[in-house]
């Protein structure tokens, strides 16, 4: 069975928190000692950029290249916001990561705003995490008094104030402009790009947002190297470790840390226990709801950014959520796409509009009532409501959609053909 | 509408305004604060925030009518909030609700006659491990199985009396 060093998990233990006495024990803050002591603001970004890590929050950008957008070396307020709007179902690895070692996001936070040349920070946390608020704020005691946050941190002249931001639900928050319109106290609908946050953001001002596991792996590569961090992944466009989370009809659903690349059947098998109730495997999301799903074909496929694009698909958050052979992918979709309809802001008309139809169509289809042509407009709602959404909410929730057109066609025919679920006995 | 807060209380929201740089930030602290204490934000908890904040009460509303985890209307002393996300859906949501309707005798979005719980789907809780999840209050439950809700219920009853 394969497995690696933890990064972000080596504190983990089920139940538990671990507080700074237990961080440090491990090296905890010794990425942010260096960085104070050794490297230029420049240089950690140029590190951060070496090592190949790419954003863990969903959409996989470089997250050296989105922070050399920034102006860094421009005087003047500046902010860092990171993204705990945990929200895509199928994902619970941030949650695990702050249930379990809180300090872990805090120094990816302080070393970001370091290399970035901001001086206040917003985490913002999404309703369902209030646990994980509190073990923040504690450890944000902590740092205050061990001289990790607040003025002249360790000594070196930097200062920086970290804010935790509860939210009160909704999906669409964790959309980066309209995360920060609910920071600002305005109603959350997303904001037109551009401007990009890194020239208007937060108050008007310049704003750098990482997700939670992003942050967390940076005070790991200024430690040891972008080039051993960027080793560990198994792929060789890879970079680093990843938090799969592995949920849906699995013998033993869990979150773990491996290196990035794992393949699809050895994570299922090794981690997840194996499809459950001893079925098999029919289908999954690779990375959260909003990617297209992989099938039984795609066991052997490495799950990275890269490998992904190239079957139709992203890693998304690298949460898979698995079917076993019995589900219904009509079903299974009409669940997801319900999901998206609820959560859209309303803002836009094919978002607004477009995924309640979808949800009609895929209900007619899965309750046997289903024609060729209702099947033909699924069709053509790819095509309307891809691309022209005001955000990528829209966009997300028509990946299943996508993944069960080109996959599971015949399945639909099937449903169309016999005037019921072919799957429900 | 002194009554949704405490004298002390309004003053220490107020003060914490006049510190903040953008008081416009802190209105879902003040929404929490007025929902932790009466249950719910009633159109009365919307004035108060309004005034609190130094904003207009439709300022205050389009924030508060967003939020699908800020009451606008009255809700039972505890919130069931069932999860409805894929994850659980696959692992017998859907069994769950309509067991907790029969025990409760509601239909989702209703509160029970006594005025204890009330029952709301909810999308993803982050506890796709402990499929399927529901949270009852401040409590999470995961892994849940029909046959448990009865004792869960009758536990989260007891807690109140208590």
């Amino acid at each position: 069975m394969r497995t690696c060093e933890p990064l972000l998990f080596k504190n983990r233990r089920i139940g538990e928190t671990v507080f700074l006495e237990g961080y440090r024990k491990t090296g905890g803050y010794q990425g942010l000692e260096k960085a104070l002591r050794d490297m230029t603001p420049a240089a950690v970004r140029e590190e951060v950029k070496a090592s190949g890590l790419r954003g863990r929050g969903g959409a996989g950008f470089s997250t050296g290249l989105k922070w050399s957008f920034f102006p860094s070396d421009d005087p003047g307020e500046k902010y860092l916001v990171c993204n705990g709007d945990e929200m895509e179902p199928g994902t619970f690895k941030d949650r695990q990561l702050l249930l379990a070692d809180p300090h872990h996001l805090l120094e990816g936070v302080l070393i970001a705003c370091y290399a970035l040349g901001i001086g206040t920070a917003y985490i913002f946390l999404r309703d369902a995490y209030r646990q994980c608020a509190v073990n923040l704020e504690h450890a944000m005691h902590e740092a205050r008094e061990a001289g990790l946050l607040g003025d002249n941190i360790l000594g070196s002249g930097f200062s920086c104030e970290v804010h935790v931001h509860r939210s009160a639900g909704r999906y669409i928050c964790g959309e980066e402009t309209a995360l920060l319109n609910s920071l600002e106290g305005l109603r959350p609908t997303p904001r037109s790009k551009p401007p990009f946050p890194a020239v208007k953001g937060l108050f008007g001002k310049p704003t750098a947002l990482n997700n939670i596991e992003t942050l967390a792996n940076v005070p790991h590569i200024i430690t040891g190297g972008a080039a051993w961090y960027k080793s560990l992944a198994l792929t060789e466009k890879g970079s680093g470790t990843k938090l799969y989370g592995l949920a849906g009809h699995l013998e033993t659903p869990c979150c773990v840390e491996l290196p990035l690349g794992m393949p699809l059947g050895e994570l299922v098998r090794d981690f997840g226990g194996g499809v459950w109730q001893q079925r098999s495997f029919k289908a999954c999301l690779p990375g959260g709801a909003s990617t297209p799903y992989l099938t039984a074909e795609h066991l052997d496929v490495a799950l990275d950014y890269e490998t992904l694009e190239q079957v139709g698909t992203r890693l998304g958050t690298g949460g898979v959520v698995v079917f076993d052979d019995r589900t219904c992918m009509v079903a299974a979709t009409l669940n997801l796409l319900r999901f998206f309809a609820r959560e859209s802001c309303g803002w836009c008309t094919p978002c607004r509009d477009g995924l309640p139809l979808v949800c009609w169509l895929l209900e007619r289809i899965e309750s046997g009532q289903g024609t060729r042509e209702d099947m033909t407009m699924l069709q053509e709602q790819l095509r309307y409501i891809n691309g022209r959404s005001f955000c990528a909410l829209a966009l997300g929730a028509m990946g299943p959609v996508d993944g069960l057109l080109r996959h599971f066609a015949e399945e639909v025919e099937d449903h169309i053909r016999l005037g019921r679920c072919p799957l429900q006995t | 509408m002194a009554m949704l807060l405490s004298e002390k209380q309004i003053a220490q929201l107020k003060r914490r305004v006049r510190e903040t740089p953008h008081p416009r930030e802190m209105v879902l602290d003040v929404l929490h604060a007025i929902q932790d204490a009466n249950g719910w934000v009633s159109d009365e908890g919307i004035e108060l925030a309004a005034i609190i904040l130094g904003l207009s009460p439709l300022q205050v509303e389009e924030i508060a009518t967003f939020y699908d985890k800020i009451y606008r209307r009255p809700v039972g002393r505890k919130v069931i909030h069932i999860c409805d996300s894929i994850c659980c859906w696959s692992r017998g949501s859907e069994t769950l609700m309509l067991r907790l309707q029969q025990l409760l005798g509601i239909a989702a979005g209703e509160t029970t006659t006594d005025g204890m719980f009330t029952l709301l789907p909810t999308c993803c809780l982050g506890a796709c491990a402990d499929a399927p999840a529901v949270r009852i209050g401040k409590t999470l439950y995961g892994k849940v199985a029909p046959e448990q809700l009865e004792t869960i219920l009758d536990g989260e009853r007891t807690e109140v009396k208590s």
